[in-house]
């Protein structure tokens, strides 16, 4: 890390620059002094992240000069043998994300619908609230409930079911034991429900009262109204939605360290044991001992923020390409 | 206007410190595993000087070794003992035993006392044995009737001394635990599915039919978990209880700083998956007045403080390592001279 003084010094550098032409406009010290403020304010932002990154690859530095690129493609995880892949962990956090988020959006949608479409306007209010309340209950709750109420079920009901009617999928084999990739996902479904349902509520609420009006007044049936004209509008706010909840699902540690049984091995199945990137930070780095074992989970950090990085812009491309789409169309 | 406020607050910030400085203040961090017993400790001995207070972080065994190596705390505290790579950082550093703990086998079976011998429980933990109605369970528990259920191992996926602990016992009876395997706070398991501490392991446990995990002894009676009873050393069949892992120190023997494992220890009643638990400080103390206090303290814990451990499920140190540990204590020093240890007596 460089010393505070280089730090105060980059903090200062960037909100030179730009001052003079937006002050001269104005001319009035305190309009500099507030620019001034909120250019710091943004720079902040950058020198945080920027922080965190070098302090992170500092860290990792031992792990990586190891291995190097092959740290992301290893799949053996032994602090014993001071052996580090980060593929397992990878690999869990995707797939419980990606189940969490087929779960979560046809969800939250419907729930959205209700709330600004077709629910009655008394319960509208109670059930926003409700779901609203979701989103304030701690992660560690969530876990010990996933733990003790949604893994018992998922092994004595949900994953037997699945086995008998879609056992011909890998996605569904194997020993039905509850904890696993398939109980974590449904954990961080519900956990990014209010999320993304209250967001895409806010997003259909935007949704210009002529649209609805002229597809009814063309004859649509009310689910013809929401299919041609409301959802097709709303379709990027929903994806930015979507977005929002995805970041929450990758991050999220306490509930699916809990439930996701925290054993780095790759199954297809959704029923075997995995393990999540923060999941094996949160558990290994209180006692990791010597340098490359700790450098190795700070390597696992890096791959986190990398990860997050690369899904966040391929979402946000996503979300352009659909914005485009209607418009297109009108 | 300004530099008035900042005098302002610079004065309130002496004022606070200066009211807060007439009790001593001893800071130290590390285990969790001793943590309530080091609690009562500090409150106890506080009563009874006034003077004197404790502040204990409980960050676990590695984050107390790493601020007593950084001297940032006056005395750390860890469940396994430094390695010599630590030790060579932290010159000058004594190891001081303070009470002993287990770990227990629990599971989750119709099986009224599950027996173990070394050989099963590391078949059992190296995923080899899978069925509850496995021969080497049979032959273990002669005339019980194990059922036909699939055996579900729980570990900790946390890293954590308990693990360092069993690990390091398997790793001492099964060459091929040792080989494929080996001990550490996290290891590579073989088998099963990881729950994170004591709680998680025991939460999985309970609810898992055929489950079989690892816990700390003072947990496990709490809980009033199922414990296996093992086979030690000296091939007796053994319950956990304090009485075993206290018996299970006093046969071995003690290296001039401590640092030895206490697991497979020999002795008819030694329970074989035992461990010391440390206070780490420094031989030779900077600051007087916490040298001394500390020193004080540590005379008290090993006497005194020894009979609330068992209330607490913490084991007490066998009498012949306290009589050493009290040679140990009167050869601590303080900015070079040595402490007298004359009021504690």
């Amino acid at each position: 890390m460089p010393p505070p003084a280089d730090i105060a010094a980059q903090a200062r550098a960037p909100a030179a620059t730009p001052i003079p032409t937006r002050a001269t406009a104005g001319g009035h010290a305190g309009d500099r002094v507030f620019a001034l403020t909120l250019v710091a304010l943004g720079g902040a932002v950058l020198l945080v992240v920027g922080v965190v990154v070098l302090e992170l690859y500092r860290v990792a530095q031992p792990a990586l000069a190891k291995g190097g690129l092959r740290f992301l493609i290893d799949r053996d995880w032994d602090p014993v043998a001071g052996s580090f892949g980060a593929l397992p962990f990878v690999y869990g956090t995707v797939v419980t994300s990606a189940v969490a988020i087929v779960l979560a959006v046809p969800i939250s949608v419907g729930m959205a619908l209700f709330l600004s479409e077709m629910g009655p306007p008394k319960l509208r209010p109670v059930v926003s609230f409700l779901i609203e309340t979701l989103a304030a209950i701690p992660s560690v709750v969530y876990g010990l409930w996933g733990l003790f109420v949604v893994v018992p079920l998922l092994r004595d009901h949900v994953q037997p079911a699945l086995a008998k009617t879609l056992g011909f999928l890998p996605l569904f084999r194997g020993p039905t034991i509850g904890l696993g990739y398939l109980a974590a996902g449904v954990l961080l479904a519900i956990m990014i429900l209010p999320t993304v349902a209250s967001v895409t509520t806010e997003v259909l609420k935007t949704v210009p009262p002529s649209l609805r009006e002229g597809a009814l007044a063309l004859g649509a049936t009310r689910w013809e109204a929401i299919r041609m004209a409301i959802l097709p509008y709303a379709r990027p706010g929903i994806l930015g939605a979507a977005l929002l909840g995805l970041g929450r699902a990758l991050g999220e540690t306490m509930a699916v360290t809990m439930v996701i049984g925290n054993a780095p091995e790759i199954s297809a199945s959704l029923f075997a044991p995995g393990y999540s990137l923060p999941a094996v930070i949160a558990n290994e780095f209180a006692e990791a001992t010597g340098a490359l074992h700790v450098g190795a989970l700070a390597g696992l950090g890096l791959v986190l923020f990398g990860l997050a990085l690369v899904l966040n812009s391929t979402a946000r491309l996503l979300v352009r390409l659909v914005a485009r789409g209607p418009r297109a169309v009108a | 206007m300004k530099k008035t406020l900042i005098a302002a607050a610079l004065l309130a910030a002496v004022g606070a410190g200066s009211a807060r400085a007439d009790a001593l203040l001893v800071t130290g961090a590390g285990a969790t595993f001793p943590y309530p017993l080091y609690s009562k400790w500090f409150s106890d001995y506080n009563k009874l000087k006034p003077d004197v207070r404790f502040n204990y972080q409980s960050i676990g065994s590695g984050g107390g070794i790493q601020q007593i190596t950084q001297r940032t705390v006056d005395f750390g505290a860890s469940d396994a003992p430094m390695t010599n790579e630590e030790m060579a950082k932290a010159p000058g550093i004594q190891h001081i035993p303070t009470v002993l703990g287990a770990v227990v086998v629990t599971y989750q079976a119709p099986v009224a006392e599950l027996r173990l011998t070394p050989e099963t429980l590391a078949g059992l933990f190296l995923g080899e044995i899978t069925n509850w109605n496995d021969p080497r369970l049979a032959k273990d528990n002669p005339g019980v009737k194990l059922p036909d259920a699939p055996v579900t191992i729980i570990h900790r996926s946390d890293g954590s001394g308990t693990t360092a602990i069993f690990t390091d016992y398997l790793s001492k009876v099964s060459p091929s635990w040792k080989a494929k395997v080996g001990a550490g706070k996290s290891v590579k398991w073989p088998a099963g599915l990881g729950a994170k501490g004591n709680e998680g392991v025991t939460g999985l446990v309970k609810q898992t039919p055929g489950a079989i995990g690892y816990v700390e002894l003072a947990y496990a009676n709490q809980n009033k978990l199922s414990m296996a009873t093992l086979c030690n050393h000296d091939g007796h069949f053994v319950r956990p209880t304090l009485e075993g892992t206290s018996a299970a120190a006093a046969g071995v023997e003690m290296p001039a700083d401590y640092r030895v494992s206490i697991t497979d220890a020999s002795g008819k009643d030694a329970y074989p998956i035992a461990s010391f638990t440390y206070l780490l400080v420094y031989r030779d103390q900077q600051d007087k007045a916490k040298g001394e206090a500390l020193a004080h303290f540590l005379w008290w814990a090993i006497h005194e403080g020894q009979q609330t451990a068992p209330s607490l499920d913490y084991a007490p140190l066998p009498k012949a390592v306290v009589s050493s540990v009290q040679k140990t204590l009167s050869t601590l020093t303080v900015q070079g001279k040595p402490v007298s240890l004359a009021a504690s007596r």
